[in-house]
C-alpha cells in the first residue's frame, strides 16, 4: 500500500538536490510524519475496534461484577466485592475450575507432545509432505458444530460405535458423558483432534528454521538422533513451544463448544451433575439461564486472572528449558 | 409447517409489487399528491417450532391488506432467550410474539413491555379460551399480556408390535384401562419388563415429572410472587417419588439427544407420554417403518397438559393495533382451527376442541388413532398449573437430577437435594 506514494515522494526529493535547492520543510515534515506517525495510523483501526469490542466489555464486566445485575431488572445495586465472595465459597464454581483443568490436561499436553512428533516426522519427510500438511489442518477449518454432531454419535452410550467396537473386546458400554472422567477423556478427544493439526504445522515451520549445519556438527560429532532432537531440535524451538502452550491454555482454559454441544439439553449444566462443566458453561449458565450477569461477569473475571496466573507458570517453567541447556 | 416452503416467499413477493403498482396506478388515477397515504403496514411475527400458521396469515393478509412475515426459530431454547434479549433491550422483537407456556410468568414480571390487550377488545374474549389458559395469559394486576393458542394435552403413545410380543393388549381402549393410575402403569411396565422383549417400557423417567406435577395442579415450583416452594408443595415430592420408582422401567436415553431418536427408529422402547405436539415428532423420527406400529391411549393419572403458547404483543411494536387484531385473529376459535388442520396444534379454545373437526380427527400413521378426541378430553379436565418465572431452569435442574438417578450415579434423594439447590441458584 505504502510503496507506491512513497517512489514518487522520494523521487520529487531527488530532483530537489539534483538542482541544487535546498530541502523543502514541508516534504521533510511529511516524509517524518509518513515514516513516523503513519504506521500507527495504519494500526489505529484495530485499536478502535479491540476498544470497543475488547477493552470495553472487558471493563464493563468488572463494572457488571461488582453489582447485582439481572436480564430483567438491570442494574439493582452495588454490592461490592459481594459476587467474588460468593464465588470463593461457591462448590459449582470450583467443581467447574476442576473440570476445565483437568480437560486441559488430558487434552493438551498429549496434544502438544503428538504435534512435535507429527512435525518430526513431517521435518523428514520430503515426498508428499504438501498433501499431509493439508490433512493436518482439514480437522481445524471444519465446521465445529458438524465435528461436534459427529462425535457426540460416536460416544454415544447405546448406539455409540465407539462402544460398539469396545464391545467387540468384550467391555462393558461406557457412559460416556455420565462420568467424570470417561466425559473428560471424549471431550479431550474432540479437542485435540481439532487442535494437532494446527500445532503440528506450527512446529514444523519452526523445525525448518533451525540451521542445518547444527544438525551436520553434532553427527559428526557423534550425537545420536534422539540427542540431537533434544538438544537441538527443543530449545531451537523454545520459543515455539512457548507460544504453542501459552494459546493452547488461554483457549482451553476457556472451552465451551465442545462440552456445549457433546451435553444434552441446552442448560450448560455439563452433564447431570456437572461432571463436564467448564467454567466458561458456568458463566453461560448464571449469566444467561438464570439471569444473574453480575455473577456470570465475577467468574469470568476470575476465570480471566486464572489464565493471567497461568501464563505466568508457563513463562516461568519454558524458560528453565533454556537454562537447562 | 410453519417453515415456510421456498415457493410462498416470491408469490408474496410477487403480490407486493402488485399491490404497489395497483396502489401507484390509484395515485395517478387520483391524481392526488396529498402525502400518498400512511403506506402499507407490514406485521413481523415471531414463532417457534411447528404453529400452522401459513394459511392463516395468507388469510388475514387478504382480509386486512396488511403484510405479514413470520420469522420461525425451530428450538424453544433458542427462541425465548432471544426474545428476552429483545424484550429486555426495547427493540428487535416481532409486531407479535409466541411464548411458550413455561416461560410466560418469566416475561409476566416485564409486563409493562407488552401492550395490554384489553384496550384492544380482547376483554371480551375470555370465553374463547379454557379458563386455566386464559389465566396463564393475565398478569396479576389484570393486563391481558397474552392469548392462548394451542395446548399439549397428553396421550399416552405406545408401540403396539412391542405390546403383543408382551402380551399385554394392543387395542387403545385396553390398553387406556390398564393404567387408570400411575402405580398401574408402573404394574404393567413391570409385566412388560418380565416378558422380556429386549425393549426398555420407556425411554426415560424425566418427561413424566412434568406431567405428574401439572396433573397435581396448584404452584408445583413457584408461587405467584416468585418464591421457590418445591419444598413446601407435598404434590411435587410425591410426583417426583412416583416418577423415580420407576427408573428401573426406563432405557435412560435423555430426551432429544441422538441416542434416543436412535432408539425412536430402534423401537427400544415401548411408551411413551406424548403431548398433541409429540406425534410429528414420533412421525417424522419413526418415519415409514413405523407406520401402524405406534398408537396413542388415554395418559394416566387423569388429565394432563405439556407445553402450550401465548401470542403477545411488545409496546415497542409501531403497529399496535394491528398487532393485536392478528394476534386476535389467530388465537380465535376459528383461527385455532385453522392451526390444528396445518398442524394438530391443540386448540385452547373450547369451541374449538368441541368442533367436529377435533373430534373426530384421527392420524392415519397412529392406527387412525382419534387424538383430537384423545387430547381434548385431557385438556377439559386439566387442574390449572402456575408455572413461575424460573420454570425453565427448575425444569432443567430435575431434568438433571432424574437421568443422574437413572444412570445411577446418585440417589433419588441425592437428586432431589442437588436439583432443589439449582433451583434456588436460578430463582435467587
Amino acid at each position: 500500500m505504502t510503496a507506491p506514494t512513497r517512489a514518487p515522494r522520494d523521487a520529487r526529493r531527488g530532483a530537489g538536490h539534483g538542482t541544487g535547492r535546498g530541502p523543502d520543510r514541508a516534504a521533510r515534515l511529511r516524509a517524518t510524519l509518513d515514516t513516523k506517525a503513519a504506521p500507527y495510523a495504519f494500526i489505529t483501526p484495530f485499536f478502535l475496534l479491540f476498544g470497543v469490542f475488547g477493552l470495553f466489555p472487558l471493563l464493563y464486566t468488572v463494572w457488571v461484577s461488582l453489582h447485582d445485575w439481572s436480564l430483567i431488572g438491570g442494574n439493582e445495586g452495588f454490592v461490592g466485592l459481594d459476587n467474588y465472595a460468593v464465588l470463593l465459597g461457591d462448590a459449582k464454581f470450583w467443581n467447574a475450575l476442576l473440570n476445565t483443568l483437568g480437560i486441559f490436561a488430558i487434552a493438551v499436553v498429549p496434544q502438544l507432545l503428538a504435534a512435535l512428533l507429527l512435525a518430526d516426522a513431517l521435518n523428514r519427510i520430503v515426498r508428499g509432505r504438501g498433501l499431509l500438511q493439508i490433512t493436518l489442518i482439514i480437522p481445524y477449518v471444519t465446521s465445529i458444530a458438524a465435528m461436534a454432531i459427529v462425535f457426540s454419535t460416536l460416544f454415544g452410550t447405546e448406539y455409540g460405535m465407539i462402544n460398539q467396537v469396545l464391545g467387540l473386546f468384550g467391555i462393558d458400554p461406557v457412559n460416556w458423558r455420565g462420568g467424570r472422567l470417561s466425559s473428560w477423556t471424549a471431550i479431550a478427544v474432540m479437542v485435540d483432534w481439532r487442535w494437532t493439526g494446527y500445532n503440528t504445522l506450527i512446529y514444523l515451520a519452526a523445525m525448518q528454521a533451525v540451521p542445518k549445519d547444527l544438525y551436520e556438527a553434532a553427527a559428526l560429532d557423534g550425537a545420536s538422533a534422539l540427542r540431537r532432537f533434544w538438544q537441538i531440535t527443543i530449545p531451537m524451538m523454545r520459543p515455539t513451544i512457548l507460544f504453542t502452550v501459552i494459546i493452547s491454555t488461554i483457549g482451553q482454559m476457556q472451552l465451551f463448544t465442545e462440552p456445549a454441544v457433546f451435553d444434552t439439553g441446552g442448560a450448560m449444566a455439563g452433564g447431570n451433575q456437572g461432571q463436564f462443566q467448564t467454567v466458561m458453561m458456568l458463566v453461560f449458565q448464571e449469566a444467561f439461564r438464570y439471569g444473574n450477569y453480575g455473577y456470570g461477569a465475577a467468574v469470568s473475571w476470575v476465570l480471566f486472572l486464572v489464565i493471567v496466573v497461568l501464563g505466568l507458570i508457563n513463562v516461568l517453567l519454558t524458560g528453565r528449558i533454556k537454562g537447562a541447556t | 409447517m410453519t417453515k415456510r416452503s421456498p415457493t410462498t416467499r416470491p408469490r408474496r413477493a410477487l403480490r407486493a409489487a402488485a399491490a404497489a403498482l395497483g396502489g401507484g396506478a390509484l395515485l395517478l388515477a387520483t391524481a392526488c399528491g396529498g402525502g400518498g397515504g400512511d403506506g402499507e403496514v407490514t406485521l413481523t411475527i415471531d414463532t417457534f417450532g411447528v404453529m400452522g400458521y401459513e394459511a392463516l396469515i395468507e388469510r388475514f393478509e387478504e382480509e386486512h391488506g396488511i403484510q405479514v412475515e413470520e420469522r420461525n426459530i425451530t428450538d424453544v431454547a433458542d427462541y425465548t432467550p432471544q426474545l428476552q434479549q429483545n424484550i429486555a433491550s426495547g427493540s428487535g422483537a416481532g409486531d407479535v410474539v409466541a411464548i411458550e407456556e413455561a416461560n410466560i410468568a418469566q416475561f409476566m414480571l416485564q409486563q409493562d413491555a407488552f401492550v395490554d390487550l384489553a384496550e384492544h377488545g380482547a376483554a371480551d374474549l375470555e370465553g374463547d379460551f379454557l379458563d386455566w389458559k386464559w389465566d396463564q395469559g393475565v398478569a396479576p394486576d389484570g393486563r391481558i399480556v397474552g392469548l392462548g393458542t394451542d395446548i399439549g394435552g397428553l396421550g399416552m403413545c405406545y408401540d403396539t408390535e412391542l405390546f403383543g410380543e408382551a402380551g399385554l393388549p394392543t387395542d387403545r381402549e385396553e390398553v387406556g384401562e390398564l393404567w387408570p393410575t400411575w402405580d398401574d402403569y408402573a404394574a404393567t411396565g413391570e409385566e412388560f419388563t418380565e416378558a422380556d422383549t429386549g425393549a426398555a417400557f420407556m425411554s426415560t423417567v424425566q418427561p413424566l415429572f412434568r406431567v405428574v406435577t401439572a396433573q397435581a395442579g396448584g404452584e408445583p415450583f413457584q408461587n405467584t410472587e416468585g418464591e421457590l416452594v418445591i419444598e413446601d408443595t407435598p404434590t411435587t415430592r410425591e410426583a417426583y417419588d412416583t416418577v423415580t420408582s420407576m427408573t428401573g422401567l426406563s432405557a435412560a436415553l435423555p430426551i432429544w439427544s441422538d441416542e434416543w431418536n436412535a432408539a425412536i427408529q430402534d423401537n427400544a422402547f415401548a411408551t411413551m407420554p406424548c403431548p398433541a405436539w409429540m406425534l410429528g415428532h414420533i412421525e417424522n423420527t419413526a418415519g415409514e417403518a413405523g407406520e401402524g406400529r405406534w398408537d396413542v391411549a388415554a395418559v394416566p393419572g387423569g388429565g394432563g397438559n405439556w407445553g402450550g403458547s401465548f401470542l403477545a404483543v411488545p409496546t415497542q411494536s409501531e403497529h399496535p393495533e394491528e398487532a393485536a387484531e392478528l394476534a386476535k385473529f389467530l388465537t380465535s376459535p376459528e383461527g385455532q382451527l385453522g392451526a390444528w388442520e396445518e398442524a394438530n396444534t391443540l386448540p385452547s379454545s373450547p369451541e374449538a376442541l368441541e368442533s367436529p373437526e377435533v373430534t373426530e380427527f384421527t392420524r392415519p400413521y397412529f392406527n387412525d388413532a382419534p387424538v383430537g378426541a384423545i387430547f381434548g378430553a385431557t385438556a377439559m379436565e386439566l387442574e390449572p398449573v402456575y408455572y413461575g418465572p424460573d420454570t425453565q431452569a427448575v425444569d432443567d435442574a430435575f431434568r438433571a437430577g432424574l437421568e443422574s438417578v437413572e444412570q445411577g450415579q446418585a440417589t433419588a434423594d441425592e437428586a432431589w437435594e442437588t436439583a432443589v439447590a439449582e433451583s434456588e441458584r436460578a430463582a435467587g
